[in-house]
């Protein structure tokens, strides 16, 4: 390094290049993160302070953190709050198992069935259409306050992205690679199971992040409108209370819970799926 | 010329045990657009021969590779293999496409051994371990075993993929433009490593290419189709002797072939 800069222009071997890539371009990911964070607390303070809107409405960045503390401790000391959450929690699972299933049958039927495709298919996609949440009074009719009626509709919204996923993910494989395994004399579940599905993984893991969101939207939709006891339910209650820092620490919660679910999903993904890489974490969302 | 290999004789019994594909009068027209993609082809293929047949693209060179693998129905005529009619997709066959067409979860060698996997099992497949390093040894890959195709080079990935075609000793390799992909002098490369694994095999090919060098080093007898539809327009013997070497391109012989070949593919393409 310092030998080159010694060196004369005429003598160096290695010229500097300009730099074409802007500065801004050039800073770590993490400062970028944190500046950005800095920005948003900053005028968050700023419009609490200056009272621009009601403290009510909106609680100082000191408040909600002290909040999100407090439920951290009830959390940690295995409190009601825990206890509201992991209901929370194992409505999603089940909800998000309850999907699987559900989608990656369908996603077979419509994907590898002309029956299905045909038949099948324009009523998912009417269902789809639909706005689910609006079914949230019929499941709890039919399943009750109780989690059965929270898992239904968790699963109802995930399961159409894995079914389209899946589908999409079988309908992908290459027209090579499936005469490759004509001529090779493959039966049908030798063709779906160690070529089809294989190759549609990508597409079935874009299906599944999706619906990792749309289960945890679910659950807390069904919370809201079908009581029970719930993480769902404590937000509803603190913000009757008008407790608007409580609300905010608790969605802090979910959405923590809400992104190691996903996290998960793109971790079993660049495991299972390690040839094919996505550019940024649920980029192809 | 055509017309006189004609199906005839090949019914024959001393003619049948010599003869591993016989077509008469093979045409396919596409139901979908109503595209005569072929029309009256008749070939006979010898064991042991390298033929090739060529022509522009859009002749129904990939057609006729289809029918005969069994994958696609002919709309007329007849194709016989090994003596038995073909109605469906055929064991006995090797394919290759201008894309290797490994599956990157597989290792080289899992991916090697796939077709015994699919015809017999996993523990077959692993039986089949020995033999398939001993391909790989064959097409130069030795101590890629265990990388996976991402990792591989074209020519790499396309030598994997005659690995794979060989692993259940077919009687017959079917080739669509397998090196069209690559570079030219990977490509005169494993054109004499093809020659060299079909001699020592004495594996039945039948090449498609668009390159006429390629077609001319490569067989026996080429086959020049022309488009619109789908003929044989002429069959040329090669008799260049072999084994053949990339010097012999700059032979007159070499040139009369070539030239021969290219004037009646001008010909029909402006006709
Ligand atoms: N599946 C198909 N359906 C309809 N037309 C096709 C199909 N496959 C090929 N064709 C048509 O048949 C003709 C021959 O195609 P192909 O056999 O692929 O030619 P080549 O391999 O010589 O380039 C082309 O005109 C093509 O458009
Ligand atoms: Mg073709």
């Amino acid at each position: 390094m310092s030998a080159s800069a010694a060196a004369t222009p005429n003598e160096g071997a290695e010229t500097v290049w300009a730099e074409t890539t802007p500065w801004y371009d050039r800073v770590p990911r993490a400062i970028s993160m944190l500046f950005l964070a800095a920005v948003f607390f900053g005028l968050w303070e700023m419009v609490t302070r200056l009272e621009i809107v009601s403290p009510i409405i909106l609680p100082t960045p000191g408040e909600t953190l002290r909040d999100i503390v407090l439920v951290g401790r009830n959390l940690i000391a295995g409190e009601y709050m825990l206890a509201a959450l992991w209901i929370t929690i194992k409505e999603v699972i089940y909800g998000f198992a309850l999907a699987m299933l559900i989608g990656f049958s369908l996603g077979i039927l419509v994907g590898e069935t002309g029956f299905g495709e045909r038949a099948v298919m324009p009523y998912l996609v009417a269902i789809d259409t639909m706005p689910k949440v609006a079914f949230a009074p019929l499941f709890i009719a039919w399943l009750g306050f109780d989690i059965a009626s929270k898992v239904a509709l968790a699963a109802f919204i995930a399961t159409f992205p894995i079914v389209v996923g899946t589908a999409a993910g079988l309908h992908a494989a290459d027209a090579n690679a499936r005469m490759l395994f004509k001529t090779m004399g493959a039966s049908r579940w030798q063709t779906l199971f160690k070529m089809k599905l294989p190759s549609g993984l990508p597409q079935i893991f874009t299906g599944l992040k999706i619906a990792s969101v749309g289960v945890m939207a679910g659950a807390i939709t069904g919370e809201f409108l079908g009581g029970g006891r719930g993480f769902g339910e404590l937000i509803r209650v603190a913000s009757t209370q008008l407790n608007t820092p409580r609300v905010f620490s608790l969605i802090i919660y979910l959405s923590i819970v809400g992104m190691s679910l996903f996290g998960l999903v793109v971790w079993i993904q660049r495991r299972f799926v390690f040839w094919h890489k996505d550019r940024v974490v649920g980029g192809d969302l | 010329m055509p017309s006189a290999t004609a199906a005839a004789p090949l019914s024959t019994p001393e003619t049948a045990g010599n003869v591993v594909y016989a077509l008469s009068n093979v045409g396919k027209t596409y139901a979908r657009n109503a595209v005569v993609a072929l029309e009256g082809i008749n070939l006979t293929l010898r064991r042991g021969s390298f033929s090739a047949v060529i022509g522009s693209s859009g002749c129904g060179k990939s057609t006729l590779l289809k029918i005969m693998a069994g994958l696609i129905p002919p709309s007329s005529g007849r194709v016989i293999l090994q003596g038995k009619p073909v109605t469906g997709a055929r064991r006995d066959i090797g394919m290759m496409f201008q894309q290797a067409t490994l599956f990157p979860w597989r290792t080289t060698l899992e991916n090697i051994v796939l077709p015994i996997e699919i015809r017999d099992g996993r523990d077959a497949a692993k039986a089949a371990h020995g033999r398939a390093r001993d391909l790989l040894d064959l097409v130069g890959l030795k101590g890629f075993e265990s990388n996976y195709p991402s990792e591989l080079s074209g020519g790499m990935a396309q030598r994997a993929a005659i690995c794979r075609m060989l692993i259940t000793e077919p009687a017959v390799l079917l080739l669509d433009e397998p090196f069209s992909a690559l570079d030219e002098l990977t490509r005169d490369f494993m054109n004499m490593e093809l020659q060299r694994i079909c001699t020592s095999r004495d594996a039945t090919a039948f090449l498609v290419t668009h390159s006429i060098q390629e077609a001319v080093i490569l067989s026996d007898v080429v086959y020049v189709m022309r488009p619109r539809p789908g003929r044989i327009a002429e069959v040329v013997e090669i008799d260049l002797p072999r084994p053949r070497t990339l010097d012999m391109i700059t032979t007159p012989k070499f040139g009369t072939l070539v030239e021969r070949i290219r004037s009646r593919l001008d010909k029909e393409a402006f006709k």
